[in-house]
């Protein structure tokens, strides 16, 4: 037995260990040493960014700004102390997870979604969901309708070819009621579908529809029900091999939130510097054991949170304007699902 | 109606102009059928358009004005204007993408006409190129900009000179290859034309992105746009090898055997004989390919790199001038217009330019 089953381990052997080095070669290939090493060489923050309004956009003189671009300048301000040394690329959804694994960014912060297959097959670690993101649904107002199940017979309007399609035919399996599909190849062809009539709803991740709603002629007719159809927690996204660097990315993050959690923002933190909390004095710096004893300066926390703002400040000043409620992304205290792990 | 008002009316009815309007749009009830449905058409259409385009558009202000009218927003396009020709180049150093812009289409303006085609117009197009990489980057003058945070028209039209031009003469060389006597030489010349020709370029660019950092040593270190540009012009000369090589085709033998009987040798038969010749029949194709090239351009963006359509689009997410795209695209669409409209007219003038023989003979020498 042993005999005839001893060829073809070795065969195994062999295979995996041509693999292993494969993947060895392309791995000193593509990432040379520590990301935060060659970030400390560079002085600069390699972001990946998308181009959704509220989430990242750049402005009239090319300057980016939204959501996910403040926690670019977050980190570097963790990093260097300085909002400014960070470099925001454009990345195509189709080209951003191989340049990430390609070393062509830092981190990811283009909405990537936190899926098991990305997390095991890929070879990159993500952060802490910074946003919950999900398939909504964008219906007229004078249809009456205030939840996804009272659509029953309804037309709606689905992107073809992507999961969008699969959730909202599942949903409604699932509940029992029919409905129509429409399948809308151009995403610019949705509000036009909907003005027209020719469907009573259209379908798409919410940070999609907030979007799209703004483009509506009169945007105070329709409302994004309540349902999510699906899960996109939108995460941060790292190269693996730097332990150092995904923590940054985390803490970053946790920072803003535990920061909304006190009721500091960039208005109030130096009144905060007077707290007698020493939880609060070990998060500012006041007390720098902490910082010391991770390596970090002592005023990181603090200057993020006096140029960037918390959680809360940095969504109200992007994502608001556009419509978004906090929804799923309030603190874990208000029934949201932001929940930061304590800073000592 | 006095007598001299009825003679001119028969005088204008019997013109060449009235006859060609009348024959041409109704002669026929064919032809008067296509005539009035085309003005019905234009009739539906164009009234509509005038009515968005420029009657209800707001030319100046904020988006607030653009919201409270019904028509296009031009005030986006003004506001939006500087980043659709430089992207993300910091404002202060504007001035470089410009004389940048300038250097291009002066380079471009003197590259059309004949009388310029000399060995100098060769080191125009080097120094031009050069000066503006390093003026882009200012290497030799700080502060240096990264190429990532180049964008918009220049990018547009200084990755399609750069690419064309180190695409020619690579071009001419594979041609030349792919007619040569050795054998293998030969058939390097036809697995790599047939090779990228096979290929879309979207591939091209992933290739340049993706697979070249991981398969050459500190690949990482040359700029994306570098590897993009190697690949595109690599991808480029194999198209402008098949029309040289077409040129090449049509040179009688006789040319061949007169040079060889002269006692030239190869490069010098090809370099004063056969391409000048050769030359001078490709030409309109090779303006027609570099058109289709400018065009290409725009693919760009599936790498991330801000071409003047990228850059249009994404002007359009700005929260503050949310969702203008009907404009966005309406005045990248009139750019590239402009643009291929302009080379298309210079292939036809050229084209007869070329065939006048005193012209044909006496246009390269030099």
């Amino acid at each position: 037995m042993t005999i005839a089953i001893r060829p073809r381990r070795r065969w195994r052997l062999t295979l995996a260990t041509t693999l292993a080095l494969a993947a060895g070669l392309f791995s000193t290939a593509g990432h040379a040493g520590p990301t935060l090493d060659k970030i400390k060489e560079r002085g600069s923050i390699k972001v990946g960014v998308g181009t959704t309004p509220g989430f990242f956009s750049p402005d009239s003189n090319g300057h980016w700004q939204g959501f996910f671009v403040d926690y670019g300048r977050a980190l570097a301000i963790t990093v260097f102390g300085d909002p400014d040394k960070v470099e925001f690329t454009n990345s195509s959804p189709q080209q951003r997870l191989p340049a990430l694994q390609a070393g062509e960014y830092d981190v990811l912060l283009s909405g990537v979604t936190v899926t098991i297959t990305r997390a095991f097959q890929l070879g990159f670690h993500f952060g802490p969901t910074v946003f919950y993101d999900g398939q909504g649904i964008l219906v007229r107002k004078d249809l009456g309708v205030t939840k996804a199940a009272d659509l029953d017979g309804a037309t709606i309007g689905v992107q073809s070819g992507t999961t969008g399609e699969l959730n909202i035919a599942d949903f409604f399996r699932k509940t029992g009621k029919k409905f129509t599909p429409v399948t809308i190849e151009e995403t610019s062809e949705f509000t036009n579908a909907l003005e027209s009539g020719r469907v009573d709803a259209i379908t798409q991740d919410s940070s999609d529809l907030v979007g799209k709603r703004t483009q509506l002629k009169k945007p105070d007719d329709y409302v994004i029900l309540p349902e999510r159809l699906s899960k996109e927690p939108l995460a941060p996204a790292v190269a693996g091999g730097d332990d150092r660097w995904l923590e940054i990315v985390n803490w970053t993050v946790n920072a803003t939130i535990q920061a909304e959690e006190w009721g500091i923002t960039s208005k109030n933190v130096d009144e905060f510097l007077k707290s007698q909390d020493p939880a609060v004095q070990r998060f500012l710096g006041v007390d720098p054991s902490l910082a010391q004893a991770i390596g970090l300066d002592p005023k990181w926390a603090y200057n993020i949170i006096k140029t960037v703002g918390n959680y809360g400040e940095i969504y109200d000043r992007n994502l608001k304007p556009l419509g978004w409620e906090r929804g799923y992304n309030s603190l874990w205290t208000n029934g949201g699902l932001l929940y930061s792990p304590p800073f000592r | 109606m006095s007598i001299s008002e009825a003679l001119a009316a028969r005088q204008w009815r019997s013109s060449p102009t009235f006859q060609t309007f009348r024959v041409g749009l109704f002669g026929t009830p064919f032809n008067s059928a296509i005539t009035i449905a085309t003005l019905a058409l234009l009739g539906w259409a164009v009234p509509p358009l005038l009515r968005w385009g420029i009657l209800d558009a707001t030319w100046t202000g904020t988006s607030r004005d653009c919201a409270a009218a019904s028509g296009a927003c031009w005030a986006f396009v003004g506001a939006k204007f500087r980043f659709i020709l430089f992207a993300f180049y910091p404002p202060v150093l504007q001035w470089r993408p410009l004389l940048v812009m300038l250097l291009l289409l002066a380079l471009l303006f003197f590259s059309a006409q004949p009388r310029f085609w000399r060995k100098r117009l060769l080191v125009a197009w080097f120094a031009v190129i050069g000066l503006s990489w390093t003026l882009m980057s200012g290497t030799l003058l700080p502060p240096t900009v990264p190429s990532s945070q180049w964008g918009g028209l220049v990018v547009t039209l200084l990755v399609w000179s750069i690419c064309f031009g180190l695409a020619t003469p690579l071009a001419i060389l594979l041609a030349l290859a792919r007619r040569s006597g050795m054998g293998g030489l030969r058939t390097l010349a036809v697995v790599f034309i047939e090779l990228m020709r096979g290929t879309p370029m979207v591939a091209i660019l992933y290739v340049a992105v993706l697979i070249l950092p991981m398969a050459v040593p500190n690949g990482q270190l040359i700029d994306k746009s570098v590897r993009a540009i190697i690949m595109i012009a690599l991808f480029w000369s194999a198209y402008l090898a098949e029309v040289v090589r077409g040129g090449l085709q049509v040179i009688p033998t006789g040319q061949y055997e007169a040079a060889t009987a002269l006692g030239l040798g190869y490069w010098r038969t090809m370099r004063l004989v056969v391409l000048p010749q050769a030359f001078r029949l490709v030409i309109p194709g090779v303006v027609n390919l570099a058109i289709g090239f400018l065009l290409a351009t725009s693919l760009l963006a599936v790498i991330g790199i801000f071409d003047l359509l990228n850059a249009a689009r994404s002007s359009a997410t700005d929260p503050q001038w949310l969702g203008y795209y009907d404009e966005a695209y309406l005045f990248v669409g009139f750019v590239y217009f402009a643009l291929c409209f302009g080379g298309s007219r210079y292939s036809l003038w050229l084209e007869t330019y070329l065939r006048r023989p005193d012209r044909g003979r006496s246009a390269p020498h030099g």
